[in-house]
């Protein structure tokens, strides 16, 4: 159940992005595009996105579990610190160059432009393991300087 | 924009949330696409990890229902070259694993959750993309 669920839960996703024009970099370019010839459709997908997951959070967190699992796992954390921050500039830089993020590139694998957006995700998984890698390696640095 | 972009918008938002919602009822977890896929690329790998895969291949068939039910083809137009996709994965999936979190993760679910630390993930990654864009032109 708890696949199926997770299976459903992705293909509407994926129509929402696609049905929402997300799924061309071209309209999140545009939206990017605040000096030139602005197109405000994302801030339309987010407010109507965050307004639903909103309310239905509020719903679901009611209930003292979720239906197939035995808890919510829900981050804790506040603080905001360098990581947030950098990483986040740095995902936004990436974004902006290309229009393209996780999500939509892998809602939109199955179409004309499957190959590009493949090459795309390709090195997203790159940049993850990079990422990875870099904190293992400062980990080990720091331990071995104690 | 004409209405019918505004419409689609707001109707295709409104999917992404009710899958948002869907995954937190059922599994209790946040639909943050980088974190999904993240815990995917592990050597630890078991059967708990099953539903990533599901949740995958549920936005990898998007295309595929949405034409079956009569969508169009989604365009997806993309001007740069192979060495900028290359550059813009790795700055994305470097930064949204270093920042814990992408577009969906914080700028959807964070948002909704009144996260602040989605608010400043968010509000960071908007301005850095709104200047690499400006600065690309």
């Amino acid at each position: 159940m708890k696949e199926i669920a997770a299976l459903i839960s992705g293909l509407i996703f994926s129509l929402g992005l696609i049905l929402s024009g997300m799924t061309n970099p071209e309209n999140v370019i545009g939206f990017l595009n605040i000096t030139g010839n602005w197109n405000p459709a994302l801030a339309f997908v987010l407010m109507a996105a965050v307004v639903i997951t909103g309310l239905g959070y509020r719903l679901a967190w009611k209930r003292s579990k979720p239906l197939f699992e035995a808890s919510f796992s829900v981050p804790t954390s506040q603080i905001i610190d360098k990581r947030l921050i950098m990483g986040s500039a740095i995902f936004g830089i990436g974004w902006g160059l290309v229009g393209l993020c996780p999500g939509p590139a892998l809602a939109s694998v199955f179409t004309s432009n499957g190959v590009k957006v493949l090459v795309f995700i390709v090195a997203v998984a790159g940049g993850i393991l990079l990422q990875r890698l870099l904190t293992l390696l400062l980990e080990r640095k720091a331990a071995a300087t104690v | 924009m004409n209405t019918e972009s505004i419409i689609n918008a707001l109707l295709g938002g409104s999917l992404i949330g009710v899958s948002a919602v869907l995954l937190m009822l059922t599994l209790g977890r946040i639909s943050g696409i980088n974190g999904i896929t993240s815990g995917l690329l592990s050597l630890n790998l078991n059967r708990n990890d099953l539903w990533r895969v599901a949740f995958l291949a549920g936005l990898l068939i998007g295309p595929m229902v949405y034409m079956a039910v009569g969508g169009t083809m989604p365009e997806v137009v993309i001007e740069k070259g192979y060495s900028y996709l290359i550059a813009a994965g790795v700055l994305v999936g470097f930064g949204a694993t270093l920042g814990s979190g992408c577009t969906s993760g914080h700028g959807v679910c964070g948002l909704a959750r009144l996260s602040r630390r989605s608010l400043i993930a968010t509000t960071v990654f908007l301005t850095t993309a709104m200047i690499t864009v400006f600065l690309n032109q």
